[in-house]
């Protein structure tokens, strides 16, 4: 598999004795979207920064394009576009200013027309010469984008990038992001809205307590872990279980209105045929019925409470 | 070396110096006219001349030197304080740069400022006082050092300070008072002992009587001792500069 981020045993003790990364594992692939999930605190942002420079790991390597990130951190770093979770600009410059620093610190000659085209492509060219601190903050997490994009960087990290951003935006900016990807950019983000690392990342890795605990294509994720649950509306309330149905995973709900049958999206048999049945034998009749499949935010859910 | 980078920072930074023009190039050249006004103008005429040289056009070395050590140290201080202070500071550390890069565009900066603020005040002074320099050459030697020198002081306690009170403190409880005890406004050969004894402790005292030779031929201590105390606070300053990248100090956690 070629990997263009390759970690390796990464640690990180903080000055106050806490350690937020415990010998850290990880491969992101060339090209992919990695969508990195985790609690608060689990050790996200301290991941991201180490590998962009910002923060000192304790122990283990990074290698990025083959390039470790401390003995060749320059060509490591060029490779590397950040975009912090904090909305953290310069207040005076103007736009057009602060796009132009940011690709002369990656040690890139002038390129009005790219930045033009990048200022456009998020809906900033209007802004150019706006002071900073004028700008919205929704402009703001924009304008971070377009920092980290100034320098064509192979690799993009967004960290929280739609935390405060209005349901338009975001879906401008995932669109962007496919954008990217199109173009051949890895992407590794971070996110608490799991719906997006469900519809954007092709790749999830689950971060708990300074350690990886999951890392799984999507799909293979959703189909190892999910579960289905099937709501069957009755059409005469129930109070108690029939002892028929004591040896199904069944549940009454909706105050005594719905049975709901849990099964394994993995399993051969389903078993649904069978219950129908039964409750037919028992003159139980249904009004309604509704499947649903258990969303990455339930899997998710699941694997931590697991854990703690 | 990444000389874009540089570039960069050295720009965002002179961009800062004329955004804000009047507080960082007025409000100085307009204090130190005060003093021109006031000790060279006013007073000076009642004192006598200083080794062969009157009042106000003695004080102008040790004045330029009190400013330029000032707007030096807080000039490059609050450049990298500020960004460590609102985090952008991060976009600096996520780039390919080396800590000497950093340091070239951020003190570069504040020196270029610094000597620009030192040429302007020269000839202010001009409006008030008469005087020459002997040695213009050695002048600008000296003006150059000591901008430099003292932009990396203040980078360092830009690095060191980690509130406001701290990155104001150093200037005023430590610079001031060495630059008015150090000869700005006499010759320290006027002190009686033990006081002349321990202004040779003042490393401001070689700065100043260096400067003053460079204008008028005469000095304190010996030129050379005076290059060579302010070569050695560079190399000082440089290699604490050294040790706070190669550490990560108080810069990344
Ligand atoms: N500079 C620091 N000094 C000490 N501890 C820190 C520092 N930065 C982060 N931590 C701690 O390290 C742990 C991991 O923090 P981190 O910011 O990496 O979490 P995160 O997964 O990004 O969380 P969030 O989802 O809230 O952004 C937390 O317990 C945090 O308090
Ligand atoms: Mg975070």
């Amino acid at each position: 598999m070629d990997s263009i981020i390759s970690i390796q045993d990464l640690s990180k003790h903080y000055a106050s004795g806490l350690q937020a990364l415990n010998r850290v594992n990880l491969d992101i692939r060339r090209g992919e979207i990695f969508a990195l999930l985790g609690p608060n605190g689990a050790g996200k942002t301290t991941l991201i920064n180490i590998i962009c420079g910002i923060v000192t790991p304790s122990a283990g390597s990074v290698r990025v394009d083959g390039h470790d990130i401390s003995a060749d951190y320059r060509q490591a770093r060029s490779r590397i576009g950040l975009v912090p979770q904090e909305l953290l600009t310069a207040a005076f410059e103007n736009v057009e200013a602060t796009l132009q620093f940011s690709r002369g610190l990656f040690g890139k000659p002038p390129a009005p027309a790219l930045l033009e085209q990048i200022l456009r492509d998020l809906s900033l060219w209007d802004k150019r010469k706006t002071k900073i601190m004028a700008l919205s903050g929704g402009m703001k997490r924009r304008l971070l984008i377009a920092k980290a994009l100034a320098h064509e960087p192979d690799i993009l990290f967004l960290d929280e990038p739609t935390a405060g951003v209005d349901v338009e935006l975001r879906r401008d900016m995932w669109q962007m992001v496919r954008r990217l990807r199109e173009r051949g950019v890895t992407i590794i983000l971070t996110t608490h809205y799991i719906e997006e690392a469900e519809e954007m990342a092709d790749r999830i890795g689950v971060i708990h307590k300074g350690e990886i605990i999951l890392v799984e294509d999507k799909a293979a994720l959703m189909s190892k872990l999910g579960k289905k649950q099937l709501e069957l509306t009755l059409q005469a309330p129930l109070t108690t279980l029939p002892t028929e149905l004591a040896d199904y995973p069944l549940e009454i709900t909706r105050e005594g209105h719905a049975l709901t049958y849990t099964f394994d999206t993995q399993q051969e048999q389903t078993g649904i045929h069978e219950l129908l049945r039964q409750l037919d034998r028992l003159g139980i009749d249904i009004k309604d019925l509704h499947s649903s499949e258990s969303s990455l935010e339930e899997i998710f859910v699941n694997l931590v409470r697991d854990r703690s | 070396m990444n000389l874009y980078g540089i570039r960069a920072i050295y720009i965002f930074e002179m961009a800062r110096t004329f955004r804000t023009l009047m507080e960082s190039i007025a409000s100085p050249i307009l204090s130190t006219s005060l003093y021109f006004v006031v000790f060279g103008a006013a007073i000076g005429s009642r004192m006598g001349d200083i080794d062969g040289i009157g009042y106000g056009a003695f004080i102008i070395p040790g004045l330029l030197m009190l400013s330029l050590l000032n707007e030096s140290i807080s000039n490059a201080s609050f450049g990298i304080y500020f960004p460590k202070f609102t985090g952008t500071v991060y976009e600096v550390l996520s780039a390919p740069l080396s800590s000497l890069e950093i340091v070239i565009g951020y003190v570069g900066a504040a020196a270029t400022k610094s000597v620009m603020l030192g040429i302007l005040m020269l000839l202010t002074a001009r409006l008030f006082v008469d005087y020459q320099i002997l040695h213009p050459l050695w002048m600008i030697g000296f003006l150059l050092l000591t901008a430099t020198t003292f932009s990396l002081f203040g980078f360092i306690i830009g690095l060191w300070a980690d509130d406001f009170q701290k990155l104001q403190i150093v200037p005023l409880m430590v610079v001031t008072p060495l630059t008015f005890l150090g000869g700005a406004f006499y010759s320290i050969d006027m002190l009686p002992e033990p006081w002349r004894a321990l202004s040779l402790f003042n490393p401001v005292v070689y700065l100043i009587s260096g400067f003053r030779w460079s204008f008028y031929g005469v000095a304190d201590v010996n030129v050379a001792v005076s290059l060579a105390m302010i070569c050695g606070i560079m190399l000082a300053c440089l290699a604490i500069i050294a040790w706070i990248f190669k550490t990560g100090y108080r810069l990344k956690t």
